[in-house]
């Protein structure tokens, strides 16, 4: 019992692997210990943790109190006719996809893994393939419980009394509070499979010809990997991998028999064994080269199950250890269509210089949310990741400065080394957020390294 | 916070005059610029110190600092973390003192001691309280390597270094599960104020020199560190030697 109310050391550290920090951490069990925890905070404030898959900071709270959510894992109720579902905050998509799809229920919003804390994905407001159609997380939201600074449980809706905070916590990054609950809507489905079309590219400009050509909205989900290690003719050739869920009739009779079959195992866990290093220009430009290869130059209509189509890192648990011991940060940004010079030169610059990338994702983002701190917006969202290695902090600032001169913006929940005022300029209605949040937590009671790093809450 | 790359927001230099820790912070902000404190005693060095770094892009505010006033060191450390958390503490204070006075003059003897040393500990021990609380930062306390194995020509200064680095290496381990890093430095001669006129040893380096190093320690977290690196070897044969060799060498 001890150990629940003081808590107990960690180090604590995100996806990327980098600037760990130690925290007293505490697992909750209930709303009523994630209210006294908060109503017994110390000078250096509190912050909920989900699954740890933000890649920077956010989830982090040095000298102060980390709340690890995994502690609050209950499914509350599905209702399957209206696919409306209560779960608690530190329920993973993966549990909540397995306990959906019986009743013939989706998740609306995935991103590129399973591993996200509902709390998490509301917080960072994340986004998935079909982003184009179905927009963010938030917008799925029905409504929330948020355990505010004073310690008091607070249900929120997106249209009620309390809008405005309930859009500063979508995409607030855990600083409006702990989400102990959710109600989130979940799309009907006959299959867990997806009939899917592959297009490669030979370079940049056909992939973003093929994503403007209006094929793109006949796909419920659209990405593109892309290559940064070749140049030229064949600047950012892409394998673009577009479709929607499948229909019962649209399978093979042998997968008809169970279409609703959750058909995603994880190969294996990778060990602790890998030296900083192993990523570099060589490796990745053979993986890139194996990756294009591969794919099929054009196919329609194949049966693909969620990892092959959609989260095939959930293949490989702990798959970020083969960055080392140094890790690696992930660059996520958006422009604004019209931004496509914008996009082809940051590409170019990512060719030309010594950091190389290998997990590269491109994607058409659609209109964005109405949460002020929410990443999305329509354009072109790109994501990379490079290994850590002197000068990246530099090279990381000249491609800053091209994403905000074409009116873009980061993405927190990668971020791991901006500014704060690089955030700021990215996000206009910062301040918008700022006057909420105070107003919700007047006294700082939330606040993490990351919140510290970009003085977002001081 | 110290961000994913290595880049400080904050740091503190203990000796804000000291030529090796304003390389340390001035390489820092190569990167990002950030806000410093200087500790020191009040002075036309300090006010240019202020001014360079300003020039970078850095917030510079000033503690007064005199090491040899070891009562006022808590104070002095905490009016250093008022502004906000430190990231990055260097500890570069120290004396050199003229080597054969002091062994033979018990005031210079003691004054060396209580710089090098005693005070080295007292604001180890403050700046330890106030980065364990934070829950995350560095620590940078610049060792010699007169300290690692003590010679006949400058052993006076070589105990009081032996002492220090013997405190930070213990404070290293004392600090770790506080998520704060202990970086021990043990430079060899560097062309600095503090070695004016005197003659360079072998592998001798400068400021800028020991500053990379520091950085690259900092930001791998290492716990102790020689610089230029090579030293490292030359000190673990010079340790081993025997006694009778070792005072033969012309070192």
């Amino acid at each position: 019992m001890s150990s629940t109310v003081s808590g107990r050391p960690a180090s604590l550290r995100g996806w990327g692997r980098t600037a760990p920090t130690t925290a007293r951490v505490i697992i909750p069990r209930s709303a009523d210990e994630v209210s006294a925890a908060v109503a017994a905070v110390g000078p250096r404030g509190i912050i909920a943790r989900g699954l740890g898959r933000s890649y920077g900071d956010p989830a982090q709270n040095a000298g102060g109190t980390v709340l690890d959510m995994t502690g609050l894992a209950a499914i509350g109720s599905i209702d399957p006719d209206s696919g409306l579902t209560v779960v608690d905050g530190g329920v993973s998509l993966d549990a909540l996809m397995r306990a959906a799809l019986p009743h013939g229920l989706w998740v609306p919003v995935l991103p590129g893994t399973r591993q996200v804390s509902i709390g998490g994905a509301i917080g960072a407001d994340v986004h998935g393939k079909n982003h184009h159609r179905y927009g963010s997380f938030g917008n799925h939201v029905r409504s929330m419980d948020l355990v505010t600074s004073d310690g008091t449980i607070r249900t929120l809706t997106p249209d009620g009394p309390d809008a405005e905070l309930f859009w500063a916590t979508v995409g607030g990054m855990g600083l409006t509070g702990v989400i102990t609950r959710a109600t989130v809507a979940l799309h009907r489905t006959e299959s867990a499979y997806f009939v899917v079309d592959t297009d490669r590219t030979a370079d940049l400009d056909e992939l973003m010809g093929l994503l403007t050509d209006g094929s793109d909205d006949s796909y419920a989900y659209s990405a593109a990997w892309f290559d940064t290690t070749t140049a030229g003719a064949q600047l950012g050739r892409a394998v673009l991998t577009r479709g929607s869920l499948a229909t019962r009739d649209e399978l093979p009779p042998k997968l008809r028999r169970d279409p609703l079959r959750f058909d995603a195992p994880q190969l294996l866990r990778f060990p602790d064994v890998f030296p900083n290093g192993l990523a570099n220009r060589h490796t990745l430009r053979a993986f890139s080269e194996l990756w294009y290869r591969k794919a099929p130059r054009r196919q329609r209509g194949a049966i693909q199950n969620i990892t092959a189509f959609y989260q095939v890192l959930d293949l490989f648990g702990d798959w970020n250890r083969v960055y080392g011991s140094r890790g690696f940060l992930q660059y996520q940004f958006v422009v604004p269509f019209g931004a496509e010079p914008t996009v082809r030169r940051i590409v170019e610059k990512i060719v030309a210089s010594p950091h190389s990338s290998g997990l590269n994702v491109f994607k058409r983002f659609g209109a964005a949310s109405p949460a002020p701190l929410s990443f999305p917006q329509p354009g072109w969202t790109i994501t990379v990741d490079f290994p850590l290695a002197p000068g990246l902090h530099r090279f990381c600032t000249e491609l800053d400065e091209l994403v905000l001169g074409a009116g873009g913006r980061l993405y927190l929940a990668k971020d791991s080394r901006a500014s704060g005022a690089t955030i700021r300029r990215g996000y206009p209605r910062f301040d918008e957020w700022r006057k909420v949040r105070d107003a919700a937590d007047p006294d700082g009671v939330f606040v993490s390294d990351m919140a510290r790093r970009l003085e977002l809450t001081t | 916070m110290i961000d994913a790359v290595g880049n400080p927001q904050a740091v503190l230099l203990m000796g804000g005059t000291s030529d090796i820790g304003l390389a340390v912070v001035e390489a820092f902000a190569s990167d990002r610029p950030m806000r410093v404190v200087l500790a020191a005693r009040p002075s036309s060095r300090l006010a240019a110190a202020q001014a360079r770094l300003a020039g970078l892009g850095c917030a510079v505010e000033t503690v007064e600092f005199d090491a040899r006033a070891l009562d006022t060191h808590a104070d002095v450390v905490r009016k250093a973390f008022v502004g906000g958390d430190i990231d990055v503490a260097i500890v570069a204070f120290g004396l050199l003192g003229d080597a054969e006075q002091a062994w033979t003059d018990v005031a210079a003897a003691v004054e060396l001691a209580q710089v090098n040393y005693t005070a080295a500990v007292s604001v180890g021990v403050a700046l330890a309280e106030h980065l364990r609380a934070q829950g995350h930062g560095a620590l940078v306390a610049f060792s010699s390597v007169a300290g690692e194995r003590v010679r006949r020509s400058n052993f006076v200064y070589g105990s009081t270094k032996a002492g220090m680095d013997a405190f930070y290496t213990g404070l290293t381990e004392a600090l770790r599960p506080d998520g704060v890093g202990v970086t021990v430095v043990r430079p060899g001669f560097v062309h600095t104020r503090m070695t004016e006129g005197l003659k360079p040893a072998p592998l001798s380096t400068t400021p800028e020199a020991v500053a990379a190093v520091v950085v690259d320690a900092v930001r791998k977290r290492r716990g102790l560190v020689w610089a230029p690196a090579p030293l490292r070897i030359v000190m673990s044969v010079l340790r081993h030697l025997p006694r009778a060799v070792f005072r033969r060498l012309p070192v």
